[in-house]
């Protein structure tokens, strides 16, 4: 390789910049939604995120976290991070008050096919805190609400309690996008769906399957069986595409953790289309 | 430009090219004896090489013993590659430092330090590559890497023997190095064949003391170069390696193999192109000033594949089978190459003896049904 374009190349990408929480949000017990803005206004304006990417987030004396982004203000050019409070780093996080700063590096990954499912029907699938990505694209599609035919949301958690973004929900059904919940266990007040979230699918009406893209991000258990409810609607394995997880630790493809068969969920993910990991989400231990 | 004017250095000619490279401000890395083993070492002079030793290795075993002779370069791969030098085992990449209620982040992007690595064998050189793939080929490109990697100088040697570990020729990756070095040496009984493979190496070539070479010198070298050729016992086929393995993600082969691996990680730490990595935190005692430090890993670890409080290779097979698989097939799909280069480390240095090639061999042999 000529030195000359090894060095344009040369920005590190362990450079870490300062972020401050503008407002963190209870979503359900133990994860949270951060609102983050950076400190340094040109890193602000270099940024540039899709949706179904992630960011490393940093506390320094902890480590990284890869927290994935579910969604952007344009506006107020702020971050939305929902993080579920797991281990040391997040736990680190959760500790910090608005105004706090911690570190970030990103953003990272391949994100969903926003621009391949226009036309179509997109449909949305999130099992509990699999909402977090799934969320940036609701928020893409709405954004450009007549690129797609139809908006489905189908969501599922353990309990009414434990589902995200509650508040948004009446608002993402104005922009008339259809909206499908269910839990594993309902409570009195409950009047929705009660069951896994694959059933979701199989009750889902998809009038042109050719033309409708599956996203989903939940369980790997979740998404193997509502892959296999999407097929039988007749959706092709071209058209749904999973974010997978891994332990991602460098985020940038050089420390090999993150290794699913042949891919490299931090670059090569985490967003992956059916087809391409399918022989490999039947293996144990891989 | 053409390269490869062959010409001869004598034996003592090795220490005018060693204070050449140092007076072109290089650290010199070589071969060294160090806890009976021959290691890359900084070497301050040729004393300092195992002139008279050569190494022994089968699977699972190591020794150095003298040779008949006072051949410099008379023995055949150590433990380290010259990953330890470019891919260090241990490296900081970052810092954070906290001012008042804020913190400052930096990434080291810098290193003065500049090697030159003598006694560099042809798989080796391959080794360096996989790893310039990994590094510096994709979307991001390590900086420290990058820096170490361009001011590098390759002295080469090529192989006069081979030890019963070593597979390179079906690796296609030796044992005559025919690229990728600034210098290289053939060791004859009485001098060397030098020759040089870049403008830098060429350079350095010009201010030596070398003689003229005569056909006899070159067909010495091409006999000595050709036994290291007949001594490799040891075949690998590449051919569908990738396929052969992938197909049979579920072979019985996998679960014997967990019974004998220590899951020690000797293999991914001896192998020179094994490049994964963990960043620790180490933090001072005010906690406001924190390194960044990033150290070999191993998918051989138990807690490599940890995710969200559970762990995705939670027994032995899983992880050999990782390692392997890896190595040999989807190492292709990342870099569109294989991950071995053949200089058999990992089945000398792993201390029950476990042999890639006779897992390779075994897993063909009976194909699984899934």
């Amino acid at each position: 390789m000529p030195a000359e374009s090894l060095r344009e190349k040369t920005v590190s990408p362990w450079q870490i910049h300062p972020v401050r929480i503008v407002a963190a949000k209870a979503e359900v017990p133990g994860v949270i939604t951060y609102r983050l803005k950076f400190v340094d206004q040109n890193v602000e304006d270099a940024y540039s995120v899709s949706p179904g990417q992630f960011n490393m987030l940093y506390m320094p004396g902890y480590g990284e976290s890869a927290i994935s982004v579910s969604g952007y203000d344009e506006q107020n050019r702020e971050l939305l991070q929902t993080v579920r409070v797991a281990g040391n780093v997040t736990r680190a996080l959760s500790r910090l008050n608005v105004g706090d700063e911690l570190g970030l590096r990103g953003p990272f990954g391949q994100g969903w096919p926003m621009k391949a499912a226009q036309g179509g029907h997109l449909v949305l699938i999130a099992g509990g805190l699999g909402f977090a990505p799934i969320r940036s694209a609701i928020e893409a599609a709405i954004c450009h609400r007549g690129r797609y035919e139809k908006i489905s949301i189908l969501a599922g958690a353990r309990s009414p309690d434990q589902l995200l973004y509650r508040e948004q929900y009446e608002q993402w059904k104005a922009a008339q996008v259809e909206l499908r919940l269910t839990v594993d266990r309902a409570t009195p007040q409950w009047n929705g769906n009660v069951g896994v979230v694959p059933l979701l699918v199989d009750r889902l009406k998809i009038s042109n399957p050719a033309t409708a893209t599956v996203m989903v991000c939940g369980p790997e258990v979740m998404m193997w069986y509502t892959v296999k409810s999407a097929i039988e609607q007749n959706i092709s394995v071209e058209r749904i595409w999973l974010s997978m997880e891994r332990n991602m630790n460098c985020a940038i493809g050089h420390c090999g953790h993150c290794q699913f068969g042949p891919a490299f969920i931090c670059k090569d993910g985490p967003v992956l289309r059916y087809d391409r990991i399918a022989s490999y989400l039947k293996i144990k231990g891989l | 430009m053409e390269y490869g004017n062959r010409q001869l250095l004598a034996k003592e000619g090795l220490q005018d090219l060693i204070l050449a490279m140092q007076a072109l401000e290089y650290m010199v890395i070589g071969p060294k004896i160090e806890q009976e083993a021959i290691v890359y070492e900084e070497i301050n002079s040729l004393e300092d090489l195992p002139r008279g030793w050569t190494d022994l290795q089968t699977a699972g075993t190591y020794r150095i013993k003298r040779r008949d002779d006072d051949a410099y370069f008379g023995y055949v791969v150590g433990p380290r590659s010259l990953k330890h030098y470019l891919h260090p085992p241990r490296q900081l990449v970052a810092t954070a430092t906290r001012d008042g209620q804020r913190w400052e982040f930096e990434s080291i992007e810098n290193i003065e330090q500049k090697y030159a690595f003598l006694g560099v064998r042809a798989c080796e050189i391959a080794a360096m590559r996989v790893q310039d793939r990994v590094f510096l080929q994709g979307d991001y490109v390590d900086p420290l890497y990058a820096k170490r990697r361009e001011s590098a100088l390759i002295v080469a040697v090529n192989c006069t023997m081979a030890a019963p570990t070593c597979f390179c020729t079906s690796m296609q990756t030796g044992p005559r190095c025919t690229d990728g070095y600034d210098l290289a040496l053939t060791e004859l009984a009485e001098a060397f064949v030098i020759e040089a493979g870049s403008d830098k190496g060429e350079k350095i070539l010009r201010d030596l003391p070398c003689s003229p070479v005569t056909t006899a010198d070159l067909e010495q070298a091409r006999k000595l170069q050709q036994q290291a050729v007949e001594q490799i016992s040891k075949t690998m086929n590449p051919v569908n390696l990738r396929e052969d393995l992938l197909e049979n993600l579920n072979h019985d082969r996998w679960e014997e193999t967990a019974r004998r691996c220590l899951s020690c990680a000797n293999c991914t730490m001896v192998c020179p192109t094994c490049f994964c990595s963990t960043v620790e935190e180490v933090v001072d005692l005010s906690g406001d000033n924190i390194e960044r430090r990033r150290t070999w890993d191993s998918c051989f670890d138990i807690d490599f594949s940890y995710q969200n409080g559970s762990i995705v290779r939670n027994d032995i097979r899983s992880r050999y089978r990782q390692w392997l698989t890896h190595k040999l097939a989807t190492w292709h799909d990342q870099f569109d190459q294989s991950g071995c280069v053949g200089c058999g480390r990992c089945i000398t240095w792993c201390p029950v003896g476990i042999d890639l090639t006779e897992e390779v061999a075994v897993i063909r042999e009976k194909k699984c049904s899934e």
